[in-house]
């Protein structure tokens, strides 16, 4: 399509208006607002007990809920794409629930789950905290990332199609060798972005995680949580600023990671 | 030497293979041919395992495969869009047999050397399948099936994804690598030209049915059926009967004609044309016609007998069989 030249300007200073004011005025604001006090008082803020256990747990979950994502993902995209069996459909379906339920319906329906009440109660009674605990924490992180690997590689699964696989086969190649030597390195990049976006969407959930998290600072808090709580509850604005801002820049680093392996996948 | 016997494959109601029974010799090279749909590559994917019949048995070598997985037949598969391993180099494709079947590293790479040089693409060995022409892949492609010394080699339409020249080059290439190599070679097309180029041996399918399987002189000389005949190679119909272009003589005296026509066993008689077109295609001269029946038909003749007729368009022409395929049916002596 042609545009003239006044066209094609105030369509760009619209789009980077509209940007600027929704992504880029939040993001400087809290950079600004972090470093404002200068860079020792924003480490003394984040370097806290407190923060430094959130971190971690925060890093915990991912380091849980990637390898199980990928096992069960890929487990899922192959049965999508290559199984014929009945209920594939409502399958489909189910992986996409999580992107449309709120995750704050997800945290109550696993308190329903497991609570004290719940179906599954008696593990808590008998003293296994899920709800409240870290298991409870993963099981909400895994039911909101469920999609990402599954969505990431079934389109790469389509695309080789099994050509690959059967002349692994006729070479004398068994399932599981084909497997790990064929199948898996053909679907590395799209179970690479997978991954990232699992982890970026694992570290910045909320909804789910403060249903069923006991919220203890320095026990249960995640980063997140650790925002919410310092800003909410301990009206420590700038402490809230600065854990923000090391929430951001974990998810900048993903972003970088993905564009980086981006790149590299574009020249292979 | 492969021998099918009685094999079914139904895929829902569609009989992908009905009843097909084939031997295929030691050392030959075979093409099965046929239009798509006619159960061609499933028969060739049976042989190779990685479809599974319904009934019927695939013995290779005398060892009874049915229902043993390709892991185990001994064969060599190359596919129409060569499944090249895109992530591995020429030399990783080309051993990744070897290197399953845990030989010495020694071992591979000098037979993956001698293979690249076979196939000629010495060189080539750190490329990635990306990096290569169509042509180039699939020579990779054989080279990897080869690796493995399969007892038979099966080509899915090997080169029915390249461009004419590409094709034609390749499968000239492949009759003289299978001249050196001698393995047992069936290869599946539905380019007759192809079959009576490459192979020495045809087999003509048709809704999976082998239709007649020979020498391919005998194919096109001798076909069993009008299916046959009209898929290997051309045919006109004079009289509603099927004749190869090259078989139909042309003359200008009527008379002549006739008595002619009277010597030819089993002829189907002669028919009066009018010239349409003359077009001349080097040696050869087409001529075509229409029938007083308003048949249309095309005549192959020589560029010598061209001249002698000197035909124009919109002259009168007898046209009449010189024999007929359907004679030598009928000869017991002849039968295959």
């Amino acid at each position: 399509m042609k545009t003239s030249r006044p066209a094609r300007w105030s369509l760009r200073v619209v789009a980077l208006g509209y940007l600027i004011a929704l992504l880029g005025t939040p993001v400087v604001l809290i950079l600004w607002r972090t470093f404002e006090p200068g860079l020792g008082t924003f480490l003394a803020s984040v370097k806290t007990p407190a923060a430094i256990s959130a971190l971690n747990l925060s890093l915990l979950i991912v380091a849980i809920v990637v390898p199980l994502n990928v096992i069960f993902g890929v487990v899922t995209a192959l049965a999508l794409v290559r199984g014929r069996f009945r209920g594939r459909g409502l399958l489909q379906a189910v992986v996409d629930l999580p992107f449309a339920v709120s995750p704050v319906v997800v945290g109550v329906s696993l308190i329903l789950l497991w609570g004290a009440g719940g179906w599954f109660g008696a593990l808590d009674r008998a003293g296994f905290k899920v709800i409240f605990g870290l298991p409870g924490m993963v099981l909400a992180t895994l039911f909101v990332t469920l999609p990402f690997v599954v969505r990431e590689v079934e389109p790469v699964l389509h695309e080789i199609g099994t050509d690959q696989e059967q002349a692994a086969a006729t070479l004398g190649a068994n399932g599981w060798q084909t497997f790990w030597r064929i199948t898996l390195p053909a679907l590395r990049w799209g179970l690479t972005y997978g991954v990232v976006l699992t982890v970026a969407r694992a570290l910045g959930e909320f909804g789910a995680v403060i249903m069923v998290s006991s919220g203890f600072a320095g026990v249960s808090q995640t980063l997140t949580l650790l925002v919410h709580a310092r800003y909410v509850d301990d009206q420590n604005t700038y402490g809230a600023y600065a854990a923000a801002t090391l929430l951001m820049g974990l998810a900048v680093l993903t972003l970088l990671l993905m564009s980086v392996l981006n790149r590299k996948r574009r020249t292979t | 030497m492969i021998t099918v016997t009685g094999a079914h494959k139904s895929y829902g109601t569609f009989k992908a293979l009905d009843g097909v029974s084939v031997d295929i010799p030691a050392g030959s090279l075979t093409a099965l041919l046929g239009p798509s749909g006619s159960g061609k590559s499933t028969l060739l994917r049976s042989i190779a395992g990685l479809e599974d019949l319904d009934g019927g048995s695939v013995v290779i070598n005398g060892k009874d495969v049915t229902g043993i997985p390709p892991q185990q037949r001994g064969i060599g598969f190359v596919f129409q869009h060569y499944a090249a391993f895109k992530h591995m180099t020429v030399r990783d494709n080309v051993a990744f047999g070897l290197t399953i079947r845990k030989r010495p590293k020694a071992e591979i790479a000098r037979k993956v050397d001698e293979l690249l040089e076979i196939v000629g693409l010495d060189g080539f060995q750190h490329r990635y399948p990306a990096q290569l022409s169509g042509g180039q892949r699939q020579r990779m492609a054989l080279a990897r099936a080869l690796a493995v010394d399969p007892e038979v080699l099966l080509l899915d339409e090997p080169f029915g994804a390249l461009d004419a020249q590409v094709r034609a080059d390749l499968r000239r290439w492949l009759r003289r690598l299978h001249d050196e190599v001698h393995v047992t070679t069936v290869l599946v097309t539905h380019d007759q030209e192809e079959a009576l180029d490459v192979a020495d041996r045809i087999a003509v399918l048709n809704k999976g049915r082998i239709e007649q399987i020979g020498d391919p002189e005998v194919l096109y000389d001798r076909p069993a059926n009008d299916f046959v005949m009209s898929f290997l190679g051309q045919v006109a119909h004079v009289n509603g009967r099927l004749v190869r272009p090259h078989d139909i003589v042309l003359t200008r005296d009527r008379n002549e004609a006739y008595a002619a026509d009277a010597a030819v066993k089993g002829s189907p008689g002669v028919i009066t044309a009018r010239v349409d077109r003359v077009v001349r295609l080097g040696f050869e001269v087409r001529v075509e016609l229409t029938a007083d029946s308003s048949e249309q038909l095309e005549v192959q003749v020589t560029r010598a007998a061209a001249e002698a007729l000197a035909l124009d368009p919109g002259e009168t022409v007898y046209a009449r069989a010189a024999h007929t395929p359907d004679a030598w049916e009928t000869d017991p002596a002849l039968a295959i």
